[in-house]
């Protein structure tokens, strides 16, 4: 009978930091949750959002008139609570006489699919370049943060505008624009991060114990810069939905009678004399959201990686 | 050491600039089919001869790397080419257009600074007042802020219903002015003429504002938070027990040092500056390059969208350039 054999101090401190890393679900996600409670604006950025989220799924099914019925009849017709408007259009129509409370509801579908969609991509793209850049240095290192800080010496906004010019307005294509340079942040991110977290023990140890490269990366290096990602994906998220607002204002990105909230707030520009109703109560969608993504975004930030704090 | 280091600063810049021009040019070929058909077909009733040159201009029946040499070459000649909706050179449009642009944009970029970086202190020394977490709140509801709706709503409360400010343009058209330069404030007070330099500045305000408002929100919330982290330093606590005033303190040690991430956050939102220009230009009609892209984009004349999105990137860089310049001076830890 073999007996077992302590292990020797050295080991036993590479093997304590080597489980410690790998404890991060479970009993952390539970004192996440704690923390999130007691922050107030986060949570209230949190329930707004969930709200969102429920009206871009149930929109369709709980909007009192078609978004896309057009009645002449009724066009221009104030908010309910003003001489001439009706219960029937709680917030007014538009210049085709469209429901704005109904199309606000459904374009909230867009504002979100757009900020989850860019900021997705993003971060698959970002942080899959970023970790091979980082991991192996070298050639590719160098040509991808080259071609990343050229990317980033384009000002965000004239860049998509550019790009959308180019290719044309419409949902697809959005995206495309946005990614294009929405991966750079990520990339940048997660590099500095492995370049780091590379030099540290355990992921010494974990190469001692006969771990591949791909294993390091995914299973030791990710879950340590896992929360960096999800604070600058959220706060990332609440420019997206801006950025598609703007570039639909504009005319280039989701075109009206689509109800998108950007374009609705151009159409109402038109009649900004006779019917305010029009730009102010989109605008204020666009701004709602964006507020409890942002206040979500920064009290993630907050509890998960409060280094980034300088960095705003 | 100092002169070195903007030399070589300077240097890395021209790259930049080589790097810029290529994608923008790969990116003009994005264009789904025959750029030069879209083109056309969107303008309508044009002759053989426009169109061949148009393909002579954009050499496209060269190879892409044939193409991009000519691009290149062009570039660095200051060839910009020529707007086929406006029949003339793009540089000269922008030549034209420019001084409505920076005229608004140092406005925009003065009232964001006038106003963040007093905040910006003032949050920092009286830390969790009201008057901090005002200005805080205001500064967070300034960087969700959709700044095109910001505009809207300005023009509805102040020109609709308060009918305080102008909606549109630079001046009132019963107001005439020599142009000398372009810039009216500097033509009307060139000329006395005070009328002019009334209403220019009425015409100002609310695009600066909507302009400024996002970039003024960010700066404040850096500076606070760069004044905070300095407040605590010992260089502090000694400038205080060497009896020194509070104001003098505060302004002459600790500020000083606080400006140093805010430059570097200054440079980055001159960015912001530039595109939110292009979008404040068109909801204030405001007859500047943002507008003259923005106008150009619906009527695909590609040449002059190239030229005009290639001066705001170049002057990024370049204004990032000065930005890295100045930093080198109050940063004397770097120039060493």
């Amino acid at each position: 009978m073999s007996r077992i054999q302590p292990l020797n101090p050295e080991r036993m401190r590479l093997r304590d930091y080597y489980l410690t890393r790998l404890r991060l679900t479970g009993k952390n996600f539970v004192k996440f949750l704690y923390k999130l409670s007691r922050n107030p604006s986060a949570m209230i950025g949190l329930l707004v959002l969930l709200f969102f989220v429920f009206l871009a799924v149930a929109g369709p099914l709980i909007v009192p008139v078609d978004p896309m019925e057009v009645n002449l009849l009724a066009r221009l017709k104030p908010p309910s609570w003003m001489d001439g408007g009706s219960e029937e259009n709680l917030l007014g129509t538009d210049q085709l006489g469209m429901d704005l409370f109904s199309r606000i509801i459904v374009g909230t579908r867009i504002s979100l699919m757009i900020g989850l969609l860019t900021v997705s991509i993003s971060i698959l793209i970002g942080t899959t370049l970023g970790l091979l850049a980082g991991y192996y240095r070298g050639m590719l290192d160098k040509l991808l943060s080259r071609f990343a800080d050229l990317l980033l010496s384009f000002p965000w906004l004239i860049f998509a505008i550019f790009t959308m010019a180019v290719i044309g307005p419409g949902f697809n294509n959005l995206v495309f624009a946005l990614t294009f340079k929405g991966w750079v942040g990520f990339f940048r991110l997660v590099r500095g991060e492995v370049l780091s977290e590379k030099t540290k023990e355990y992921v010494d140890a974990s190469r001692a114990l006969g771990q591949n490269n791909l294993k390091i990366m995914l299973r030791e290096i990710m879950p340590n810069i896992l929360n960096s990602i999800i604070v600058l994906g959220t706060l990332r998220m609440g420019f997206m939905i801006i950025m598609e607002a703007s570039l639909s204002f504009l005319g280039l990105g989701i075109q009206y009678p689509e109800p998108a909230w950007g374009s609705m707030v151009n159409i109402g520009r038109d009649y900004m004399l006779s019917a305010w109703w029009i730009s102010t109560f989109s605008g204020i969608a666009i701004l709602v959201l964006v507020l409890a993504v942002n206040m979500l975004g920064e009290g993630l930030r907050d509890i998960l990686d409060p280094r980034m704090r300088r960095i705003e | 050491m100092q002169t070195s280091r903007v030399i070589e600063r300077i240097l890395i810049a021209i790259p930049v600039i080589i790097g810029i021009g290529i994608i923008i040019f790969l990116i003009m070929r994005l264009t789904p089919g025959d750029p030069v058909d879209i083109m056309m077909g969107q303008a309508g009733h044009v002759s053989e001869r426009e169109v061949e040159l148009l393909r002579e201009q954009w050499h496209l029946d060269e190879s892409i790397p044939v193409q991009l040499g000519y691009f290149l070459k062009d570039l660095f000649r200051g060839d910009l080419g020529m707007s086929f909706t406006k029949g003339r050179p793009v540089w000269e449009l922008i030549k034209q257009t420019l001084p409505a642009t920076i005229e608004l944009a140092v406005f925009g970029a003065f009232f964001a600074l006038a106003i963040a970086i007093p905040i910006g202190v003032v949050s920092a020394v009286k830390q969790n007042s009201l008057l901090d977490r005002v200005s805080m709140a205001t500064a967070f509801f300034g960087i969700c802020m959709p700044i095109f709706w910001m505009g809207i709503i300005l023009i509805i409360v102040f020109s609709i219903n308060l009918n305080w400010l102008p909606t549109y343009g630079r001046i009132a058209y019963d107001v005439r002015l020599q142009e000398i330069t372009g810039f009216y404030i500097i033509d009307s007070i060139l000329t006395g003429n005070m009328p002019a330099l009334a209403s220019t500045l009425k015409h100002l305000i609310m695009p600066s504002i909507t302009l400024g408002f996002p970039m003024a929100a960010i700066v404040a919330r850096v500076m606070r938070s760069s004044m905070l982290e300095v407040l605590r330093n010992d260089y502090v606590v000694m400038a205080r027990a060497k009896g020194l005033g509070e104001f003098r303190v505060i302004v002459k040690h600790a500020m000083r040092n606080a400006m140093i991430p805010t430059v570097t956050v200054i440079g980055l939102e001159i960015g912001m500056l530039l595109g939110g220009n292009m979008i404040v230009e068109t909801v204030f009609s405001w007859p500047g390059l943002g507008r003259l892209v923005v106008s150009s984009i619906f009527v695909r004349d590609y040449p002059l969208v190239q030229g005009v999105v290639m001066i705001y990137a170049f002057t990024f860089v370049f204004a990032n350039l000065i930005v890295d310049i100045l930093y080198t001076y109050i940063n004397p830890k770097i120039s060493i």
